[in-house]
């Protein structure tokens, strides 16, 4: 008996052995070519921008992108992030982030949507953090009053603990200023995928280094480590499903803090080296 | 030059107005006119109905009666049809070639290498815009979809338009969209013909033209069928209608009084609305 | 029976959805009868053109930032074709490296083994409940009824699948699924069916979300198994990826223990580094986004990160036999984006339920009658106005794949008796120069059909569906031909000699009052 596989195998090769009788010069394809992936895929796009890596201008366009997509731009020095960090995990809302339903939700005897906010017994502020977090910025924050989890390979969070934090922090791999995009490889420093995706807000550091104009720099800077799990950010959940009509925030994190750290260091060793 | 005429076999039958002032474009732009006898038709209908085989005869004398222009007898042909044009142009030696008549496949490639739309060949091979026309009239364009987009004559019929003296040109919203025409789809699916038809000319009747013109008289034909039934007199013509058109020799003149014409083009009528306004997007 | 609107059995429901079919590539009736129905939906009509045509500036507008957009087109329909001319080393390559990475690969020659696959995954995990990332793939084999038929409840996790799931509806566009929709209705369908929707619950968009995301989070962090599909399979890694806005696929494929993942064997890429292109059209193209909120990539299984489970089952129904097609073959180059479907003037009128397939559309009536095989009137639903060529990521032509599909109707004897005839007569009379001329003399007979004013209003027969909303012009008295046999005997450019001027009658009626030269001079 032919396995399902043999067969759909053994079928993708008569399908294109037999071709239909007489070309008609609409499709070139000739049938498969003996090395394939070499031949003929014209890559006249562009592979990088103009801007350079970190660039003032590419950092211009990244927060003009991340701002139209409704995250929250917070454009620091690196001595300053423990404190942007520490700042935002403490003024943390409680996650009710729709005014209308507010009254309504909150003396109404049905809960509303808002009532998946963090629940009641949730320490108000309870943030995760990846294990490899800056400890700097751990410190800041717990100095500032946060309870801080730790996320750890060896004790990860349930799903149900991470639904009962307020936010995560993170950093991230790599940003393309073009799309708005902040792509997470699972580092230590961002952690494993469930931990920014079920808090309701998430605050991410991206570096100035990290950030390219175009989607190709940054696929061929991942490509290094194609295995990883990666995730790409493009601004807070959102959904166009009614009426193409935009609304940010669904299911994953419904606000998007980008603590963008500028390129301090840049200008330190232009003028000592 | 000496330009080979395809009249289309819509234009020497049904709507002779468009192939009439082509000539008399050409000829006073000083270029010689040749109508060879044996043309009839490019075979669109057949190939696009799915009549593949019965388009090849079709085809095959088309480019026989055009082979010549191959062979440099003639300078280029040109077509007062968008969607002819088209056809000529991406389909007929595929057709050919599928049909195993390679030979043949190659000279009707030939033939289309030399054959132009009415603007294109105004614009690009003659070099010209401004044709000395004169068209004292509220007019928009319709751009249909296979100059559009199959042949890709850009803004060459605007710019055409905007050089004709005494004109007023009136944008089209939604120009862009299509008629509903489709050849035999206005037949095989009436409905949805209608109702896009019915987007079609509430848009052109809101411009308040006297005149709708286009580049091909395949849409002209369906288009001005809706607006004969509108409240509105829009008439329909051919941009080679217009731009025939001169101070001396006034086209719509020449076409009641001295030019072959259909008679129906806009002509107003009072049966109430049918489906076609029935078929309205709000 | 036809798919026609029925009533559902709540009485108090206007939300009444298209009926689940049993053959999710093949229902309802004739294309042309569905369109009529759809079309004496107005509220479908509003629904529709306002949707497309908001998708429709969006996307023009962030293709218009892209200066390289149609180097990356070429590049993309260049990379399909290469997929498609190396499909067995590519399908093997990405098994190897999924299996290599402890994920597992299933085949699957039809919907009903894909189905049993998965169904068989689900009961082994000792759980009747999946919660579902959307995926046409799925929705082509109609497994959520296939799983329910096991006793398997699936979730549908989008916001707009769960709209059309808790209707009873189908879906009606390829990336907005509830397109057909507009907010009310979805409020009215979120009371009526969701359970626990706030009772206070309005039509504004964000509440609405709102509710979805309050409905389904606890089914998120509960469920043990994920059902997706992919968007993108690297051959070259093993790595897959889901391409979405809401998070919902996010949550299923990191949160449950098992992950299945339900791909089109058409659905693959050669190179990791294949996803700049690919990662560029989508997003612009489909929702018209410089970037979707999220797209999740793994390779599969990552110890302590999601699913400690992953199973890939590879689809085949049909696709093979589209591939068989040298012409139709670049249909399987679709990305799933839509914009064909955003664009297309039939689309935009008579919405998704009109195709009788969960593959609406241009790329519908062209992907639809391959996949099945059968005689289908899709490739008839279009103008072959080119407006879907334009905007195609990947440059698929579906308008010459449209006529050559027409080709293949006739030769198979699917197409009407009648237009057969009547092709075979028009073919012998177009192709000969003299007797075309005779005919279209001929056609001068057909003026007797008119009315007084010159136009015919009402034809008999087949040419009713012409005259029902459209008049037609009388033909001329003089054919073009024989005008221009009098003007070449006359000698060009001589039109004074009033001899021969058959067509000199003035037209009745309407004529603006323009004909005498110079009246209207400024």
């Amino acid at each position: 008996m032919t396995t399902a596989r043999d067969e759909v195998l053994a079928r993708v090769r008569a399908a294109l052995t037999s071709g239909s009788a007489g070309s008609t010069g609409m499709s070139s394809s000739a049938g498969p070519s003996d090395d394939g992936m070499a031949a003929d895929v014209s890559r006249e796009y562009r592979e990088s921008g103009e801007h350079a890596v970190g660039s003032a201008a590419a950092l211009e366009l990244l927060v003009d992108r991340l701002e139209d997509y409704k995250a929250e731009v917070h454009r620091v020095s690196a001595a300053e992030v423990p404190t942007a960090v520490a700042r935002l995990t403490a003024a943390l809302p409680s996650g009710d982030d729709v005014p209308e339903r507010a009254e309504s939700a909150g003396s109404g005897p049905t809960p509303g949507p808002d009532a998946i906010a963090p629940a009641a017994d949730t320490p108000r502020g309870r943030v995760v953090a990846p294990s490899g977090l800056e400890p700097e910025w751990v410190a800041a924050m717990s100095d500032g009053g946060v309870e801080v989890v730790v996320d750890t390979p060896e004790a990860p969070l349930t799903p149900s603990d991470l639904d009962r934090t307020a936010a995560v922090v993170t950093a991230a791999r790599v940003a393309i200023a073009e799309t708005g995009t902040i792509v997470l490889d699972a580092g230590p420093d961002q952690g494993r995928r469930a931990i920014s995706l079920v808090p309701d807000v998430h605050i991410c550091v991206v570096r100035a280094d990290q950030v390219v104009q175009t989607v190709p720099e940054a696929v061929r800077l991942l490509a290094h480590h194609p295995d990883r799990p990666l995730t790409w950010i493009s601004g807070p959940s959102a959904t166009s499903d009614i009426e193409l009509n935009r609304v940010e925030g669904v299911h994953g994190p419904r606000t998007l803090h980008v603590v963008l750290v500028d390129a301090a260091s840049h200008r330190t060793l232009t003028w000592s080296g | 030059m000496r330009i080979a005429l395809a009249a289309t076999c819509l234009g020497d039958a049904m709507f002779p107005q468009a192939p009439t002032a082509v000539v008399r474009l050409l000829e006073r732009l000083g270029h010689t006119v040749v109508v060879p006898e044996q043309q009839a038709c490019c075979g669109q209908m057949h190939v696009n109905t799915g009549y593949r085989r019965q388009a090849v005869p079709v085809i095959r004398n088309h480019v026989r009666a055009f082979g010549p222009v191959a062979d440099g007898e003639w300078d280029a042909v040109v077509v007062p049809s968008g969607s002819c044009t088209g056809s000529i142009r991406h389909q007929q030696s595929m057709v050919l070639d599928r049909a195993g008549l390679a030979a043949e496949a190659r000279t009707a490639t030939a033939v289309a290498s030399r054959t132009y739309e009415l603007s294109e060949l105004l614009v690009d091979a003659l070099e010209v815009t401004d044709v000395g026309a004169w068209f004292p009239h509220r007019v928009t364009y319709h751009p249909t979809c296979h100059s559009l987009r199959m042949l890709g004559v850009g803004d060459r019929p605007l710019r055409l338009l905007r050089a004709v003296e005494g004109i007023e040109l009136a944008d089209l919203p939604e120009a862009e969209g299509c008629c509903g025409f489709g050849g035999t789809f206005a037949l095989k699916n009436a409905d949805t013909s209608a109702a896009m038809l019915a987007d079609k000319v509430r848009n052109v009747t809101g411009t308040g033209a006297e005149f709708l013109t286009a580049g091909d008289y395949s849409c002209l034909m369906h288009i001005g069928g809706g607006l004969s039934r509108s409240s509105r007199a829009v008439r329909t013509i051919h941009l080679a209608e217009i731009l025939a058109s001169t101070r001396e020799r006034p086209w719509l003149a020449e076409s009641a009084g001295g030019a072959p014409v259909s008679e129906s083009s806009g002509t107003m009528r009072s049966t109430p609305a049918g489906d076609a306004s029935k078929g309205a997007t709000r | 029976m036809t798919a026609e609107h029925t009533a559902g059995t709540s009485s108090t429901t206007t939300f009444l959805g298209m009926p689940q079919p049993a053959d999710p590539l093949r229902w309802g009736s004739s294309f042309p009868e569905a369109a009529r129905r759809e079309l004496g939906n107005d509220q479908l009509r509003r629904n529709l053109g306002h949707a497309t045509s908001t998708i429709r500036a969006k996307r023009a507008k962030v293709v218009g930032e892209v200066p390289d957009w149609e180097a990356l087109r070429d590049a993309g329909s260049a990379l399909k074709t290469q997929v498609m001319d190396n499909l067995p080393e590519l399908l093997e390559e990405l098994e190897r490296n999924v299996t290599a990475r402890g994920g597992v690969v299933h085949w699957a020659r039809d919907a009903a083994e894909a189905n049993r696959i998965v169904a068989g995954l689900v009961r082994a995990k000792g759980t009747d409940e999946v919660v579902k990332v959307k995926s046409m793939a799925t929705q082509e084999i109609g497994l959520n009824e296939a799983l329910e038929a096991e006793g398997i409840h699936a979730t549908e996790t989008d916001l707009a699948e769960l709209i059309v799931q808790l209707a009873d509806d189908m879906p009606s566009h390829i990336l907005v699924p509830a397109i057909h929709r507009n907010r009310a209705e979805i409020r009215e369908i979120f009371l009526d069916r969701m359970g626990d929707a706030p009772p206070d619950l309005t039509d504004v968009p964000r509440e609405l979300a709102m509710a979805a995301r309050a409905h389904l989070r606890r089914k998120f962090l509960s469920a043990k198994v994920a059902v997706s599909g992919a968007n993108f399979g690297v051959a070259e890694t093993g790595t897959l990826s889901v391409v979405e806005s809401e998070g919902n696929g996010r949550m299923c494929l990191t949160l449950p223990e098992t992950l299945i993942t339900v791909m089109g064997i058409e659905k693959l890429i050669p190179r990791f580094t294949d996803l700049e292109v690919f990662l560029q059209l989508l997003p612009r193209s489909s929702t018209g986004e410089r970037m979707n909120p999220y797209t999740s990539m793994w390779t599969g299984v990552t110890p302590g990160d999601g699913p400690s489970e992953f199973h890939l089952v590879l689809l085949d129904n049909g696709r093979t036999r589209v591939l068989a097609d040298e012409v139709g073959r670049s249909a399987l180059h679709c990305i799933r984006c839509s914009a064909c479907l955003n664009v297309c003037p039939v689309y935009e009128r008579v919405g998704g339920h009109a195709y009788g397939s969960v593959y609406p559309g241009p790329i519908g009536a062209i992907l639809t009658p391959q996949l099945t095989g059968e005689p289908s009137d899709l490739p008839y639903a279009s103008t072959l106005c080119g407006a879907c060529y334009d905007v195609c990521p990947v440059k698929i032509d579906i308008p010459s794949i449209l006529v050559d599909l027409r080709a293949r109707e006739v030769e198979s004897g699917s197409a009407g008796r009648g237009w057969g005839a009547a092709m075979k007569a028009a073919s012998m009379v177009m192709s000969d120069g003299g007797r075309f001329r005779r005919a279209a003399r001929l056609g001068r007979v057909g003026r007797v059909a008119g009315g007084r004013d010159g136009v015919i209003a009402r034809l008999p027969g087949p040419g009713a569906a012409w005259t029902d909303s459209r008049d037609l012009p009388l033909p001329p008295k003089q054919t073009f031909r024989d005008w221009w046999a009098a003007h070449e005997r006359e000698g060009a450019d001589d039109e004074r000699s009033g001899g021969d001027r058959p067509g000199s009658e003035r037209p009745r009626t309407g004529r603006p009052g323009t004909d005498a030269p110079g009246t209207e001079s400024r």
